[in-house]
Formats: C-alpha cells, sequence, structure tokens
C-alpha cells in the first residue's frame, strides 16, 4: 500500500525542489541593486492609488452567499443525473425523479422567497 | 443491514420541516406594506406542531429502525418528541405578539422555529454519530439566527455572535471526538459501536480522548460547567420567547442524544465516563445554584438556574442505567413547562423594547395582580421541587435513580443544591407577595391573549403533573431500546 504513494512522494519533492532552485538560485547569485522603481508593486504596471483593503457594498455578500447556495445545490444534481441513466424500469425511475422533484421544488421556493424578500435588488 | 427506508420513523421532523415550507409559503403571500395573512403565521406553526404531536402518539405503538439503523422511533424517541413539541408550542404562544415587535420578518422566525424543532426531535431519533451531528447543525444553525433577531439589540446581535462562535467550536470537538470513536469501533452506528467495544482488542488511546471530547461536544450544548460561560450572556441577550424556547428545547434535544450515545453504544466505559459525569454535575449543580444568588435580572436568573438544573439531569444519567434515562427524560419534561412558564411571566413584566426584566420588577405584583403572581409562585415552586408540583417528581425520579444505580452520595448533594437553589427562587416569590410595589413596578403589564393562554397551560400543567405524576411517567419508562426495539 505504502509503495503506492510513491509517485506522490516524488512528486512533493520534484516540486519543491523546483520552486526553491527557482527562487533560490537568483538570491544566491544574482546582484541585488534596488531602486524606487524596483520597490514598487508593479514595476511596469498602473501606479497604485489607494490602498487595498477599503470598504464596499456588504450587497456583494448577499449576492455572493445566494450564489454559492444555488450553485451548490446544482452541483448535487450532476451524479444524480449520472446514475440516473442506468436505470431501465419505470418503477425506478419513478423512485430517482420523485425525491428529485421534490428536493427542486424546494429549490424553486427558496428562489421565489428571496425573489419576493428583495434580496435580488440591487438597490 | 439491509436497506431499509422506513419514512414513516421520521414522520414527525418530515411534517415540521413541511409547515416550516407553509409557513414560507404564507409569508410570502404578503408584503411588508401590506401584511395579508402574517397574523396567521403563528397558528399555522402551531398547527404543524399539533400534527406533529399527533402522529407521535400514534407511533407509540409501533416502535421502529429505519435508514440502515440510523435512526429509530422507540418510546424514548418519541418521549423526546413530545417534550421539543411541548417546548415549540408553548414558545409559539410566547412569541405571538412579542415577535413582531422587534423584528417584522415574521415568517422566518416561525419557519425557523419549527426546523429548529425539526433537528432538536432528531437529536432523539438518531442512532448514529453522524445523523446526530446533522440533527445538531439544523438546531444550532436555526438558533444562532433566531438569538440575534432583534437586530436594533446591540445585546442580541452579542449573543448571536458568542453562541454561533462557542457553538462551532463545540460543534468541532463533537465531530473530532466522533471521528475518534469511529476509529476506535470501526463505526458510527451505536449498535455496531457497543459490538466492536465488547470484543475489547480497540484501540483504547482512541476511544478515551473521542468520549472525552464527546463530552464536552454535549457539555456545551447543555452547558455543563466547565463549558457554560455562554449561557448567561446568551440567554439575557436572546429575544426572551427564544430563550424560553431554546433553553428547555437544545437542553432536551442533546441530553437526549447525550444519554442514548453513553447508554447504548458506550454501556461497557460507564466506569470512566460515569465519573467525569459526576465530577461535572457536582461542579454544574454548585455553580450554577451559587452564581444565580447574586443575580439582578430575572433572565439572568433563569439562565443560571438552567445550568443548575443541566446538573441535576446529569445526576440521572451518571449511573448510565434504562431507568436513569427515564427519569431523565422526565425530568425534562417538567422542567418544560415551569421554565417556559417563568419565562412567560418574565415576559409579562418587561417594557416594551427593553428585553430583559429586573428581579424588584416583580415586588409587589402579589397585589396588583393575584393571577400573574400566582403562576409565578407555582414556577418558583416548582422550580425548586417543592411538593407536590411537577418539578418535585423529576427531581425524585432522577435521584432515585442515582441511588439505585450505587450513586446515593452524588443524589445526596443534589438534594442540598436543591436547597440552596430555593433560596433564590422563593426570594422571587417573597418579594411578589410581601413587598410594596416599589419604582420598578410596572403600573401596567402587557395583556397579549397568546402569551395569557402560554402561560396558563403551562401553569396548568406543571401542577397536574405534580398532582398526578403517574400518568405521565408511563410516557417515558422503558424508552431507551436497541434496534428493531
Amino acid at each position: 500500500m505504502a509503495t503506492s504513494y510513491l509517485p506522490l512522494l516524488v512528486l512533493l519533492i520534484v516540486a519543491t525542489g523546483f520552486g526553491g532552485i527557482a527562487l533560490g538560485l537568483p538570491m544566491l547569485l544574482g546582484p541585488s541593486r534596488a531602486n524606487k522603481q524596483k520597490l514598487e508593486p508593479y514595476e511596469s504596471g498602473i501606479i497604485p492609488f489607494a490602498d487595498a483593503r477599503r470598504r464596499f457594498p456588504v450587497k456583494y455578500y448577499l449576492v455572493a452567499m445566494l450564489f454559492i447556495l444555488f450553485d451548490i445545490e446544482v452541483i448535487f444534481l450532476y451524479p444524480w443525473a449520472a446514475v440516473m441513466r442506468q436505470l431501465r424500469d419505470n418503477y425506478s425511475m419513478l423512485f430517482a425523479i420523485v425525491p428529485v422533484g421534490f428536493f427542486l421544488l424546494i429549490l424553486i421556493l427558496g428562489l421565489i422567497y428571496e425573489w419576493r424578500k428583495g434580496a435580488l435588488d440591487w438597490e | 443491514m439491509s436497506a431499509n427506508l422506513n419514512v414513516s420513523v421520521i414522520l414527525p421532523e418530515l411534517i415540521l420541516v413541511g409547515f416550516a415550507m407553509l409557513v414560507m409559503i404564507l409569508d410570502m403571500v404578503g408584503t411588508d406594506e401590506r401584511p395579508t395573512g402574517r397574523t396567521l403565521l403563528p397558528w399555522l406553526a402551531l398547527v404543524g406542531v399539533a400534527v406533529a404531536g399527533l402522529v407521535c402518539i400514534q407511533q407509540y405503538s409501533q416502535p421502529a429502525a429505519s435508514f440502515q439503523g440510523g435512526a429509530v422511533s422507540d418510546h424514548f424517541a418519541l418521549g423526546l418528541r413530545l417534550i421539543i413539541l411541548v417546548a415549540t408550542g408553548l414558545g409559539i404562544l410566547l412569541s405571538a405578539s412579542y415577535i413582531p415587535r422587534i423584528n417584522k420578518q415574521v415568517g422566518e422566525y416561525y419557519a425557523l422555529l419549527l426546523l429548529c424543532a425539526a433537528g432538536m426531535t432528531m437529536m432523539g431519533a438518531a442512532t448514529d454519530l453522524m445523523v446526530v451531528f446533522v440533527a445538531l447543525e439544523i438546531l444550532s444553525l436555526a438558533l444562532y439566527i433566531l438569538c440575534g433577531l432583534n437586530r436594533e439589540s446591540p445585546r442580541s446581535s452579542e449573543a448571536s455572535m458568542k453562541y454561533f462562535l462557542l457553538g462551532a467550536f463545540s460543534s468541532a470537538f463533537f465531530v473530532y471526538g466522533a471521528a475518534l470513536i469511529y476509529g476506535a469501533a470501526g463505526s458510527t452506528q451505536y449498535d455496531e459501536i457497543a459490538k466492536a467495544l465488547a470484543g475489547g482488542n480497540s484501540n483504547l488511546a482512541l476511544l478515551y480522548p473521542g468520549i472525552a471530547l464527546l463530552l464536552v461536544g454535549f457539555g456545551f450544548k447543555v452547558s455543563l460547567v466547565p463549558f457554560h460561560m455562554w449561557t448567561p450572556d446568551v440567554y439575557q441577550g436572546a429575544p426572551t420567547p427564544v430563550t424560553a424556547f431554546m433553553s428547555v428545547g437544545t437542553k432536551a434535544a442533546a441530553f437526549a442524544a447525550f444519554i442514548r450515545v453513553l447508554v447504548i453504544a458506550l454501556p461497557a466505559q460507564q466506569p470512566s465516563w460515569g465519573w467525569a459525569l459526576a465530577i461535572m454535575a457536582i461542579l454544574t449543580m454548585t455553580l450554577g445554584n451559587l452564581a444565580a444568588l447574586r443575580q439582578s435580572s430575572l433572565k439572568r436568573m433563569l439562565a443560571y438556574s438552567s445550568i443548575a438544573h443541566a446538573g441535576y439531569v446529569l445526576v440521572g444519567i451518571v449511573a448510565g442505567t434504562s431507568e436513569g434515562a427515564d427519569a431523565a427524560l422526565f425530568y425534562l419534561f417538567t422542567y418544560a413547562f415551569m421554565n417556559i412558564g417563568a419565562f412567560a411571566v418574565v415576559i409579562m413584566l418587561e417594557k416594551a423594547n427593553e428585553g430583559d426584566a429586573l428581579q424588584n420588577r416583580a415586588a409587589g405584583i402579589g397585589q396588583r395582580w393575584p393571577w400573574l403572581a400566582l403562576a409565578m409562585a407555582i414556577f418558583m415552586f416548582s422550580l425548586s421541587g417543592v411538593p407536590p408540583l411537577a418539578g418535585f417528581f423529576g427531581k425524585l425520579f432522577v435521584f432515585k435513580a442515582a441511588v439505585d444505580g450505587g450513586w446515593a452520595w452524588l443524589a445526596v448533594i443534589g438534594m442540598l443544591n436543591s436547597a440552596i437553589g430555593a433560596y433564590y427562587y422563593l426570594r422571587v416569590t417573597v418579594s411578589m407577595y410581601f413587598e410594596k410595589p416599589g419604582a420598578e413596578t410596572l403600573s401596567q403589564r402587557s395583556t397579549w391573549s397568546a402569551l395569557s393562554i402560554g402561560l396558563a397551560v403551562a401553569a396548568i400543567f406543571t401542577v397536574l403533573i405534580g398532582i398526578l405524576p403517574g400518568m405521565w411517567t408511563a410516557l417515558f419508562t422503558g424508552g431507551l431500546t436497541g434496534l428493531g426495539g
């Protein structure tokens, strides 16, 4: 069992080794002459004009939350759809469709609820 | 084990969840400007509780197991469901006029209350650590929101935040414990755990830390000392009907799951967890009672008293007998009426938008509102364990179970603690009847019909259980069974 993890260990060593060498060698061998331009966050980009840590509307939070909720709920349907194709007789088809229909019903109910409650209004 | 999907085992939970959806649908019909039908919401929720209760009573004749041994509906589970449904029903009556004052989203409140109740009843039915965890999360997530319902009050937000952080932390303890027990026993299902541990070749280095972590997780939920720190703050900050509901519901649900784990899955380890529980019981009773002596706020006093009561319940469990399990459940049944009743009186004494009442608020109400004072006196006497009220028989059976299990000295400590407790319960009663109404005493109290009904029901049952205990103990005897009941 332990041997089956050997490639993983090799990969781990190669990956950390490569990263370490790529960062370490220039630090050791390369010349280091810093000046003002070189120390800016984006040496050849837009000049930063404000702190990145600032306040932004809490509305994004609500939308992101709702997005994640419905996104995750759709993920539940993928394995169901994959298994669904293997069912042949009507009885097991019914047994598979009814609970998922119920699940979707609850999901749609949630969508209507957030709509009615104004969670989707931006202003 | 064959695939077994007997849905009737969790039918009461399904009914509660279904009614939660119906409440949300009814809530959607109206808008905030034209709240059509929103006054019906509490009654719809109450119908849901009643239907679930009827199904429970009907199920008493046919215990069953289902979901690959993940859930049972034996008498223990049904007894817990009755307790939770009583707490939910009374909680709804207490909320009917209170909640619209503090939050416009009334539909959300009742939906969350019903979902929370479904999680709580599931705790008693679960016979698998993972099912317990899911049930625990269902009830906790709903409660975190309910505690913070009063968004204008910083105290309410603080309560919600504190309960959320500590609750999430304790859930993590619980899962870690469950994982370690799974490592030791190779299963999360109670019967399988007991079978594996009886073999005697399990890894004890995994098992004992696992049990200890489970104790921590449950200890947080039922607020045992030293895991009780959150209780007074959360109970005081949360809206009073929510406090009433959670003080009984969470405690009953977590204790039920706790008892089932200990008695069904870990009976062989009783000599070790018995001592841990005994020490925690002593600490919990003593610290709860001593701290309650010094509170000026009624809600904080009741919060510390609820800590002490968790200690009394624990005394019944220490011996690990099925008799003790029945006694603990009966105790929680009596506690549901008397504690929610006491909180109902607190609501009556609150000023609008204050969320709390000081003890001197009760001074002199004996002359002003004799019926209210009588009800409060009943609850206070019952909480202190004076016969012939419900609380006395609750304590009697719990202590008797401890004595029968060979823990007589623990029962003695419990009785001494009841004597300490009597002091602060009776102080309220004395100030109601023998003090003059002070400046703090209200000249007017709220006269809400639903609240009065809830108060009356709680008072009547507190007396009724005390007078005819035999009628009710039948519901809570011989409850705990293995699978297939």
